[in-house]
């Protein structure tokens, strides 16, 4: 397992590995002058056993300052440098998750929850940088010491260093035995913590509708199961690391009892001198740090270890969608055609889209409609490759869409999702989300087309209006038209309208589609809607239904098939009619 | 705006950390209990080079001096087995260290995972009745982080740090106690050093509290920053904002890494000083301890003694300070906590329990009135103003108007999310503010703008954890809302678990689902804010029968863009720019030719295209506008 964390973690230490090799090294020399310490001191005391003279007295006074001075600048720079690159670790570290997450695509967000990757970009990173850190900061410190010690007992007495060291395979084994059931045990606390946090963000996320409905006793039982679940595991986890620290002090104590019963022994039996016993039992005393390290570091690189897993589970994902050999980097321009050529897609096995056939030139406008559920979302989804079908299904400008780069084919497409996604900053910046070096007067100009420049006059603070979490301080159809002029200021060649009026009254749709009407003009546009009214003026609507393209034409064409687009037509006549007639 | 991470959180406030320790009052007897047990494991640690002491002075290198120690009386002159008794007292020693270091620890960590048991509790209770405007202004990923990681640092200043902090001290008197015992003379010299240790750790202090600082609001940043971007990214994603936004997060994680870096030299520079200060005793004791010794006033025994304690005495004093950070940043955390649970609750927060049996009989009519309302979200940004409207028990009413008019928000109103600022709204006859919030609510089903379903199965989300509701209740709803196929096409139909915000579902389902939901709280009014704005044509007109039967009897409101939902409306509202501009039934509405007329016309011009449709609109227009 040891080994596994350091191949997987080289590749981020390897950029370091100068300073860590300084810093290491630095450790190896900062630790020789440690013991060099309590060297002074035995040997000061030893010779004030047998008579010392004023000047070597002082002399050992000078020689344990010189250490001591040169001791502070060593930890200085050992701890500068070591615990700086765990710092610059998890700023890469971080990075790259963020980098990686950007990757990912629709069917990993199921899976991982929002509250769930911000726990592992924030506290499981913690816990590996403290693993990094500290954790390699103390544990290289507490073998250098270790051995430095032994080292030196071992001259001192080899007898009595061996007698020493009888508890030592216990304490191996109870660094085993911990070790692996520590990180379990954090292990489960850390996905505990998830759960929790997923769980609060999901409450916040959905607010009004708990208070509306009066749930929030409810939520709170809920997050009390958590709660309490997450403190059991915390508290599974405190029975073993409660034992350990002390079970390594009482080991090291153990020690000090032989010392003291076989090197008493042996001073009174006079096989080794007083100093040598002193000696023996300063250099003993030296031991407790590495022993309280070794506890302390088994529990950060257990805790650091696990969380790294978590890491890795995310940085391991192979984007699903990105370019790959089949990219053709000559593409840096669409004309805007698309077609789906026997295209089938599933969702997890439920096939949604079956045999679909459908071509749009480039610069005409394809109006979809269809019953709720039939995939229309799904169908557009794929043309900025949200989704993504097999090889070959999809075609923009007539070559397959994974030939053409990714970057030049979504900066080519204006997509207005179904669902409303704004950030939370000013209105202007949303809009130029798409494009954010645009100025005042290029925000500006799609607004209006969007119909929203009415609204923003009514706003006090204009387009530098904050919009809250997802646009919360805004209307429905505000944050609809915000995202519609979002999506026109990239000016795309291809422009997809998912259902992009829904939330917005007639007049102000009818504002709009006469706005579109000239956007629209040499661009492929998809439009997506319930409404006869918005969809009729289209070079082309097609029914999707059942998986597939049932009709497709004209307005006229389609009214004069009678088929469902004819009679979708005639029911909305009818409402109205039956209004009217009442 | 000034955020609360901006606070520089004082080191040990008086007043947090007696509220803090308010949290510890119910465990106080474990605390009493851990704390004697973590002094008395102390005493223990300070014994070892005491025996040693013994051992040397008594038997090993015996001088007259050596001789008086406290165990004098018990030991025995022959001095093999007086070395072995020691060791079996060492040894017994070291059990009972054992025992009550884990004792202490698992005490203390147990009374440290159940406060924040507490807390988190207590932050989580409150949040569920926080006023709607608050979470308006505070991002989720900021509020998520407080109730998760700010509750986690105060973990360790619990559980070990207050402690320890105990502990530390009485090691310190200890030693100071047993140094003085030997030699007052080597003490003074000992403890001439700690004012040096002081002003280090002043100046340690000031330079971390700032670094502390700025690490405090970049790491809420980043919270903030990552939950806004994962729960978007398909749309950054899709308009190309990988890089900038990478880029954008490099900016504030170097921030981040930039606090830490100050932080961590401070680190560097604090350590090694006290560390040089503790030798720097070490060697004032060598010189003057081994000058004595030359002259034959002191043992070797006491030196090495006191040279031992010297280096132990410091070890406390540098873990103080340690846990000074500890304590800082919890003081800090708390700080966020605290002020969060002070912030006022919803005025309309029902006094606690008493909301089941405030309850108004769920067969009450159901009589709304907007009386002359004015509401802003923001000082005089008005709104609504002057709002005025009855509906009668059983009456349907629709709003209409332009996107932005405040139909979303005379809804809100209506629900008590906010307050109005001046007029009121009657419920039955009763202001809304004397009415039990969740009583209020309860007599509403509602379907909000934005769809929202949680985690849990569709069943779930039907009944919003409402485990009382009958599965046939439930069934009826999805039949209702004609939700019944789709579900019939799903392997585990309504038992099918949704993922966060219900994904894996097309919105128009979604917009279904929240249906179900309105009608199956069987409420006595109904509220549909665009209910099925994303639903096509086919469902909406089944949809909209079962409504017709289902709002027999109820009082209802419902907001729609499309004109065809809401002609069958007693009363229809039309709404523009915060101002009740028409009221009627449709065709008064069409009569009046008015704003509601002009939206008509437009929403149907299609029918000019068709002979009948034509002739009706001709007719409706009759009274041609001059
Ligand atoms: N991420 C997903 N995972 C699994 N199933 C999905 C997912 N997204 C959609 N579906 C299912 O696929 C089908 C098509 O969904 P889609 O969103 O494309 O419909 P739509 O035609 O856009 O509907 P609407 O008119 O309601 O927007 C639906 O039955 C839906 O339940
Ligand atoms: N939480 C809020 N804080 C501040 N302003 C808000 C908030 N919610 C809405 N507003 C503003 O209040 C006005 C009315 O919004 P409201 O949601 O009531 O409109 P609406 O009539 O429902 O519009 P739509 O038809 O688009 O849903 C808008 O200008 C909006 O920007
Ligand atoms: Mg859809």
């Amino acid at each position: 397992m040891r080994w596994e964390l350091l191949t997987t973690l080289w590749p981020y230490l390897r950029r370091y590995r100068g300073r860590l090799a300084l810093g290491l090294g630095i450790l190896l020399l900062n630790t020789a002058v440690l013991v060099s310490i309590p060297y002074i001191i035995d040997l000061a005391i030893n010779d004030l056993g047998g008579g010392i003279s004023g000047a070597k007295l002082l002399k050992y006074c000078a020689l344990l300052m010189a250490a001591v001075s040169a001791r502070a600048v060593l930890n200085y720079l050992q701890r500068l440098i070591l615990i700086t690159v765990s710092r610059r670790l998890e700023f890469d570290l971080r990075n790259d998750l963020l980098a990686k997450l950007e990757t990912m695509s629709g069917g990993f967000f199921q899976q991982y929850r929002t509250g769930d990757l911000m726990a592992r970009s924030v506290n499981d990173l913690s816990a590996v940088r403290n693993m990094l850190g500290p954790g390699i900061m103390y544990s290289a410190q507490a073998v250098v010491l270790f051995a430095y010690v032994l080292a030196i007992l071992w001259r001192l007495d080899p007898r009595l260093t061996l007698i020493a060291f009888v508890p030592a395979p216990i304490v191996t084994l109870a660094v085993q035995w911990f070790g692996k059931r520590i990180h379990e045990r954090f292990e489960r606390i850390q996905s505990m913590f998830s759960s929790l946090a997923t769980r609060v963000e999901e409450n916040l996320s959905g607010l009004r509708l708990v208070r509306a409905y009066a749930r929030e006793a409810q939520e709170e039982a809920k997050f009390e199961r958590l709660n309490r679940e997450y403190v059991q595991r915390n508290l599974r986890l405190v029975l073993l690391s409660g034992a350990f620290q002390p079970l390594l002090q009482f080991l090291l104590g153990v020690a000090y009892v032989l010392v003291l019963w076989f090197g008493g022994r042996a001073v009174l039996e006079h096989r080794i001198t007083l100093g040598g016993y002193a000696a023996f039992n300063l250099y003993m005393a030296q031991m407790a740090f590495p022993m309280i390290a070794m506890g302390y570091v088994i529990n950060l690189v257990q805790r650091g270890a696990a969380s790294w897993a978590r890491l890795q589970e995310l940085l391991q994902q192979t984007p699903q969608i990105a370019d790959g050999p089949a990219t053709d980097p000559s593409v840096t321009a669409l004309a805007g055609e698309i077609e789906f050529r026997h295209l089938n897609f599933d969702y997890d096995g439920i096939a949604v889209l079956r045999d679909l056939n459908l071509h749009i030139p480039a610069g005409r406008t394809l109006a979809l409609v269809g019953p709720t559920g039939a995939g229309k979302s799904t169908l557009v989804g794929l043309i900025p490759r949200l989704l993504e079908a097999a090889p070959g299904m999809v075609l923009v400008d007539g070559r397959p869409i994974r030939e053409i780069p990714l970057d030049v084919l979504r900066q080519n497409i204006g997509w207005v999702p179904q669902e409303t996604f704004l950030f939370s900053d000013t209105l202007g910046a949303n809009i130029a989300f798409g494009r954010p070096e645009a100025d005042e007067a290029e925000v500006r100009e799609p607004a209006e087309r969007a119909g929203l420049s009415l609204d923003v006059a009514d706003f006090p603070e204009g387009y530098a209006t904050r919009v809250g979490e997802r646009g919360l301080t805004l209307s429905g159809g505000q944050k609809q038209r915000t995202a519609l002029a979002r999506a026109l200021l990239r000016n795309p060649r291809i422009l997809i309208l998912d259902d992009a009026l829904a939330s917005v009254d007639t007049l102000t749709e009818e504002r709009i589609l006469e706005g579109l009407e000239q956007a629209r003009r040499g661009r492929t546009t998809l439009l997506i809607s319930h409404r006869i009214s918005t969809v009729r003026s289209a070079d082309q609507i097609a029914v999707l239904q059942d998986g597939h393209i049932t009709e497709a034409g004209t307005h006229a064409e389609l009214i004069g098939r009678g088929g469902t687009y004819a009679a979708l037509y005639e029911k909305q006549l009818l409402e109205e009619e039956l209004a009217q007639v009442e | 705006m000034p955020q609360e991470e901006e606070s520089l959180g004082k080191a040990v406030d008086g007043r947090l950390v007696r509220r803090l320790l308010g949290y510890l009052r119910p465990y106080r007897w474990t605390v009493v209990a851990a704390t004697v047990a973590a002094a008395l494991q102390s005493a223990t640690q300070v014994v070892g080079p005491y025996l040693n002491k013994v051992v040397i002075d008594r038997y090993l290198f015996p001088t007259p001096a050596g001789r008086g120690s406290l165990l004098a009386g018990i030991l025995p002159h022959n001095a093999l087995r007086g070395v072995t008794e020691l060791g079996v007292i060492y040894l017994s020693v070291l059990v009972v260290g054992f025992v009550l270091d884990f004792g202490q620890t698992y005490a203390m960590q147990w009374v440290g995972q159940y406060t924040m048991y507490d807390l988190r509790r207590e932050v989580f209770h409150h949040l569920q009745r926080l006023p709607i405007s608050f979470f308006d202004r505070n991002p989720a990923g900021r509020l998520v982080t407080r109730v998760t990681n700010d509750v986690e640092t105060l973990n360790d200043t619990i559980s070990t740090a207050l402690v320890a902090l105990f502990d530390d001290m009485f090691v310190l008197v200890m030693i100071i106690a047993i140094m003085i015992r030997f030699n007052w003379r080597l003490s003074l010299i000992t403890l001439g050093v700690v004012p040096l240790i002081f002003l280090a750790t002043h100046f340690f202090r000031t330079a971390v509290r700032e670094s502390y600082r700025r690490i405090r609001i970049y790491v809420a940043q980043i919270n903030v920053f990552l939950q806004e971007h994962i729960t978007g990214m398909a749309v950054v994603q899709a308009f190309n904002r990988e890089r900038r936004a990478l880029a954008e997060f490099h900016d504030i994680n170097r921030e981040h890494l930039h606090a830490w870096i100050s932080a961590v030299f401070a680190y560097a520079v604090y350590y090694p000083a006290v560390e040089f200060l503790s030798i720097l005793a070490v060697t004032l004791i060598l010189w003057f301890g081994g000058l004595r010794v030359m002259h034959g006033e002191l043992t070797i025994g006491i030196v090495f003694a006191f040279i031992q304690y010297a280096q132990r005495f410091f070890r406390p004093i540098q873990d103080l300070s340690d846990k000074y950070n500890t304590l800082q940043s919890a003081m800090a955390s708390s700080e966020r906590i605290f002020r969060l649970l002070d912030t006022p609750v919803d005025a309309t927060a029902a006094p606690e329990g008493a909301a089941e049996a405030g309850a108004a009989p769920a067969a009450a009519p159901g009589r709304i009135e907007f009386d002359h309302v004015w509401f802003a979200y923001k000082g005089e940004d008005w709104i609504l103003r002057d709002v005025s409207f009855a509906a009668e028990p059983g009456e349907s009413v629709a709003i209409v108007g332009h996107t932005g008019a405040g139909k979303t928000t005379m809804i809100s109103l209506l629900l008590r999310f906010y307050d109005v600022q001046k007029g009121r709204i009657l419920l039955d006859g009763v202001d809304l503010r004397a009415w039990d919030v969740h009583a209020l609510r309860r007599r509403f089903g509602i379907v909000l703008q934005d769809p929202y379903l949680s985690t849990g199965t569709i069943a779930d989300n039907v009944r919003m954890d409402d485990d009382r509701m009958p599965a046939e209740v439930v069934r009826e709803a999805e039949r209702q809302a004609n939700l019944t196929d789709f579900l019939a096409t799903l392997p585990l139909g309504d038992a099918t678990p949704l993922r966060e915000r219900g994904s894996g579902l097309s919105t128009g389902q979604k917009q279904l689902v929240n249906f179900a939901r309105a009608l199956a709280a069987r409420p006595s009014i109904l509220i549909l804010d665009e209910a099925t704005a994303s639903v096509d044509t086919d469902t909406e007109l089944k949809i909209r029968e079962a409504l017709e039967r289902m709002l027999a009897g109820r009082t209802s409101i419902l907001i729609a863009h499309r004109l065809s939902t809401v002609q069958r409306a007693d009363q229809i509202l039309v709404m523009h720019k915060g101002v009740l501009r028409e009221r009627g039934t449709h065709q008064e509405l069409l009569r009046q030719q008015g704003i509601y007329w002009r939206l008509y016309r437009l929403q149907y011009k299609d029918q000019e295209a068709r002979p009948g449709g034509a002739r009706k609109l001709e007719a409706v227009r009759e009274p041609a506008p001059s």
